[in-house]
């Protein structure tokens, strides 16, 4: 709905979970835009209780940060907007208040 | 740290951001027969003007992205072909001096840490876009009009699918017009300015007619849309649910960023708001090397103190594009030209081109034309004045502006104290995102701009994981005490 697919063609189709739902974006995409193209616009809340999500979509703000579970079940707080969608991603919403 | 003193990349040059600055600093470098290194963050050059997109995306139409695509790509093409040492995906986390290397910097790649050394440095590192809150603007769903921009150049992504675009500048039209061209809505352009404020700003702009004919492009193509452009107005508040904004609330306001009185107030149901208030430059590697910042009246900002070649107070460091004082991409790629070739003269003398009268023609012009919009965006501070006490100032530590008029009342007057009270700047964006309303916020209690130092610039200027700077514990090989005799 919100991809502009006029004078190119994405990557091939991937999925990845954020929370364990299942999320289909193209390669190249990365997962703030490809959580905000399926309608994901909340990926945090602040310590005061309020919802947060993309900003700068640069790597500076760190609204949009989330946890990203690696193979050995360990998370890594990474800037959505700067982490790249790719098959198999899972990822963890912060959306517990103590947000740090 | 866990990097072998073996993987030191030592290069005569290295340059910092790979926009429109840093690439042609590192080109003109390189060309002078110096071993440079350029980093970036990002995965290819391009800055945020020039941007690429995702190497992944297929361009079918590259004449269809625009004059700064195409730029950008043959930007990416000269440094390809040249000798510079491109290391992009780079994010550097310390910037350093070192008595016998020069200038070092930390960088961490894909969890691995890397560094880098070299007698000369070159900053280009841009900008960080200004916003001023307003009631409920830390909700999902709002963002900047520089984010706007990559969504829609470079992830080509509408930001909603009906979208209110607000605040100063440039950036309203291009980012309205792009988000049109790619088949969204734009609810409204929420304008702070004036036509007649255009028209002065569009009289210093008549040295490029070029980017005076795609700013009239872009108003026509919104202007067909039927979309409302409301001058002098600005978001009074946003509204919205758990899952991000529904709503703003928008109010003619007057020069000064007061709202009228006399109402005039207008709702508009959106999924989405973009809004910046002006570009700024990133200052917190220069704050943490320790050079001298100035205070630039024009712009409302902090900026370099630096000579009409790039070189700051510190021998051997230079700044060029955005980030040494805001006037748009074709002014960066003049200055990245000037200040390589200031580099290569220090370093050595008589090798590099000389910068002709020619070169600085083109930066002047290009630079008239940065500055004449820039005029659009200063800050206004009935806008900082009208601000709700409930507004969320800082977003990482959700400070509002009326525990930040409080710590104030009671005699606050530095940062140091701010942050000290109200933990204002201290959480992970570490106060790029707060920094300039906080000082806003001070003038009003008659503490001057100029006089309200910025943010510290402290290492680590990104988030890094500790892991990628230490390495895995290797515990076989921690020593340990021989054990006590058993008594």
């Amino acid at each position: 709905m919100l991809r502009i697919d006029t004078h190119i063609s994405r990557g091939p189709k991937v999925t990845f979970r954020i929370d364990g739902q299942a999320i289909t974006a193209y390669a190249g995409e990365s997962v703030a835009a490809a959580l905000l193209a399926s309608g994901l616009r909340r990926l945090r809340t602040s310590p005061g209780g309020g919802g947060r999500g993309l900003f700068c979509a640069m790597g500076v703000c760190q609204e949009c940060v989330v946890e990203m579970i690696d193979a050995a079940g360990a998370s890594h707080v990474v800037a959505s907007c700067q982490l790249e969608v790719s098959e198999g991603l899972e990822l963890r919403s912060r959306t517990f208040v103590d947000g740090h | 740290m866990a990097i072998d003193p073996a993987d030191l990349q030592v290069s005569d040059v290295l340059v910092v951001g790979a926009g429109p600055a840093g690439a042609a600093a590192a080109l003109a470098a390189s060309s002078a027969g110096l071993s440079v290194t350029l980093l970036d963050e990002a995965r290819q050059a391009g800055g945020q003007v020039y941007r690429a997109l995702p190497a992944a995306f297929v361009v079918d139409d590259p004449k269809a992205l625009g004059p700064e695509f195409l730029a950008g790509e043959a930007l990416r093409s000269s440094l390809r072909a040249s000798a510079v040492d491109c290391r992009f995906g780079r994010r550097v986390w310390l910037l350093r001096r070192d008595n016998d290397l020069g200038f070092v910097a930390d960088a961490v790649a894909d969890g691995r840490s890397e560094r880098y050394a070299a007698r000369a440095l070159i900053l280009c590192t841009g900008t960080t876009e200004r916003s001023l809150p307003f009631a409920g603007s830390a909700q999902p769903g709002i963002i900047g009009l520089a984010a706007a921009t990559i969504l829609l150049k470079s992830q080509r992504i509408l930001p909603g699918r009906r979208t209110v675009v607000a605040g100063a500048g440039p950036l309203l039209a291009a980012v309205a017009a792009g988000i049109v061209k790619g088949g969204g809505e734009v609810a409204a352009v929420v304008d702070l300015n004036s036509r007649l404020d255009w028209a002065k700003a569009g009289l210093g702009m008549l040295g490029r007619p070029d980017l005076l004919l795609r700013g009239a492009g872009w108003m026509r193509r919104i202007q067909a849309a039927g979309v409302p452009w409301l001058w002098r107005h600005t978001i009074t508040a946003a509204e919205g649910d758990e899952t991000g904004v529904t709503a703003v609330t928008v109010a003619p306001i007057d020069a000064a960023g007061h709202c009228t009185a006399g109402g005039g107030e207008r709702r508009f149901e959106v999924d989405a708001v973009t809004v910046g208030h002006g570009l700024v430059p990133a200052t917190e590697f220069l704050r943490a090397l320790g050079a001298r910042l100035e205070w630039n009246h024009g712009n409302d900002c902090w900026q370099p103190v630096k000579d009409t070649f790039g070189r700051t107070s510190i021998a051997g460091l230079y700044v060029a594009g955005d980030g040494a004082g805001v006037a748009g991409a074709a002014a960066a790629e003049v200055g990245g030209e000037i200040a390589a070739l200031a580099a290569v003269d220090d370093l050595k003398p008589g090798a590099g081109r000389q910068i002709t009268p020619a070169l600085r023609r083109r930066q002047n012009a290009a630079a008239r034309f940065g500055r004449a919009s820039i005029g659009l965006t200063r800050v206004r501070s009935g806008l900082v004045a009208v601000m709700p006490a409930r507004t969320i100032v800082c977003r990482c530590e959700d400070v509002s502006r009326g525990t930040l008029d409080e710590a104030f009342g009671e005699g606050a007057r530095n940062i140091g104290q701010i942050k000290a009270w109200t933990r204002c700047g201290m959480g992970p964006c570490q106060g790029r995102m707060c920094g300039e309303t906080l000082s806003a916020l001070a003038s009003l209690h008659g503490i001057a701009r100029e006089t309200f130092e910025p943010m510290v610039g402290r290492a680590p200027a990104r988030p890094v994981e500790i892991g990628c700077l230490t390495g895995v514990p290797d515990y076989e090989s921690i020593p340990l005490p021989p054990s006590l005799p058993s008594s």
